[in-house]
């Protein structure tokens, strides 16, 4: 509270999703949050998916990735993101992106976290329905899934590191589930 | 069961949401009768073998999916978008 001409008004302050919840770490795999900056969400109109990609390489010199892939230049990232679904991670979006799509900012309405480290994989394999051997799933590659009971993006950032990502009134549960399956899985290693 | 999603590939059953019958694919006319109306929203088929039914890929990437499979070997025969389906007139 911060008083003002004898009155009172409160004082807000941005807290991320995971405020107080992160970073944990548990048997040599770490989960912290990311502050991935803004995010937008791109749904082309009908017919124009391909000038969405190219009025996106003008904008930020990366166009749309295949359907299970994303694109990834200087501090730029685009993530497939569902059927006719992209979403754009960094920058603030170019206002011609909505001459072809539907334009909507996310920037809060993500929780982002990132799951690192060597047995990384066989905590996600306990939650998620996905193959997600590198065979199958490549750094680069990225999955509309569940996530035990919540809808979940995740994308595979390098061998050992994923970045996860639920709806923000999720982010507790999210953190939750995560925590539990670190510990099983580090208690069956002996770690 | 798993259903190969035309956008995301093979995935486990739970990500999906059954709807049923494809039927709403070919809805009557307005003007159709009564009869036409009646068969649309009531009746529908329980066949053991091949049915085609509307998926909605709810815990993935979003899309309405037709899949053709069969009720008594739970063979996964066929999977389109129902965008696909709805522009050949299937």
């Amino acid at each position: 509270m911060t008083r003002t001409e004898g009155g009172c008004v409160i004082e807000l302050r941005a807290k991320s999703p995971c405020d107080g919840l992160l970073p944990l770490s548990i048997g040599g795999v770490t989960l912290s949050e990311a502050a991935p900056g803004a995010m937008t969400c791109l749904m082309p109109y009908k017919g124009q998916a391909a000038a969405l990609s190219g009025a996106l390489e003008v904008a930020c010199g990366i166009a749309a990735p295949a359907p299970g892939h994303s694109t990834v230049s200087d501090g730029v990232r685009i993530l497939w993101f569902g059927r006719e679904t992209l979403l754009l991670i960094g920058p603030e979006p170019a206002p011609e992106l909505a001459q072809h799509a539907a334009v909507v900012d996310h920037s809060d309405a993500w929780a982002v976290v990132r799951l690192e480290g060597p047995g990384a994989v066989d905590v996600l394999a306990r939650l998620v329905p996905v193959d997600l051997r590198e065979s199958a799933f490549a750094p680069g590659a990225t999955a509309r899934s569940e996530l035990r009971h919540m809808q979940a993006a995740i994308t595979r950032l390098s061998a050992d590191a994923f970045e996860i990502m639920v709806f923000r009134g999720m982010a507790r549960t999210l953190v939750h589930d995560l925590r539990d399956v670190m510990e099983s899985v580090a208690a069956r290693a002996g770690r | 069961m798993r259903i190969t999603c035309p956008l995301c590939g093979e995935r486990d059953r739970r990500e999906f949401y059954y709807q049923g019958a494809a039927v709403a694919l070919t809805r009557p006319e307005p003007e159709a009768g009564e009869a036409a109306w009646d068969d649309y929203i009531h009746n529908r088929e329980n066949p053991c073998g091949v049915t085609r039914d509307l998926w909605h890929h709810e815990m993935g990437c979003g899309a309405w999916l037709v899949v053709m499979r069969n009720t008594a070997t739970h063979e996964v025969l066929e999977v389109e978008l129902a965008t696909d389906a709805k522009r050949t007139g299937a």
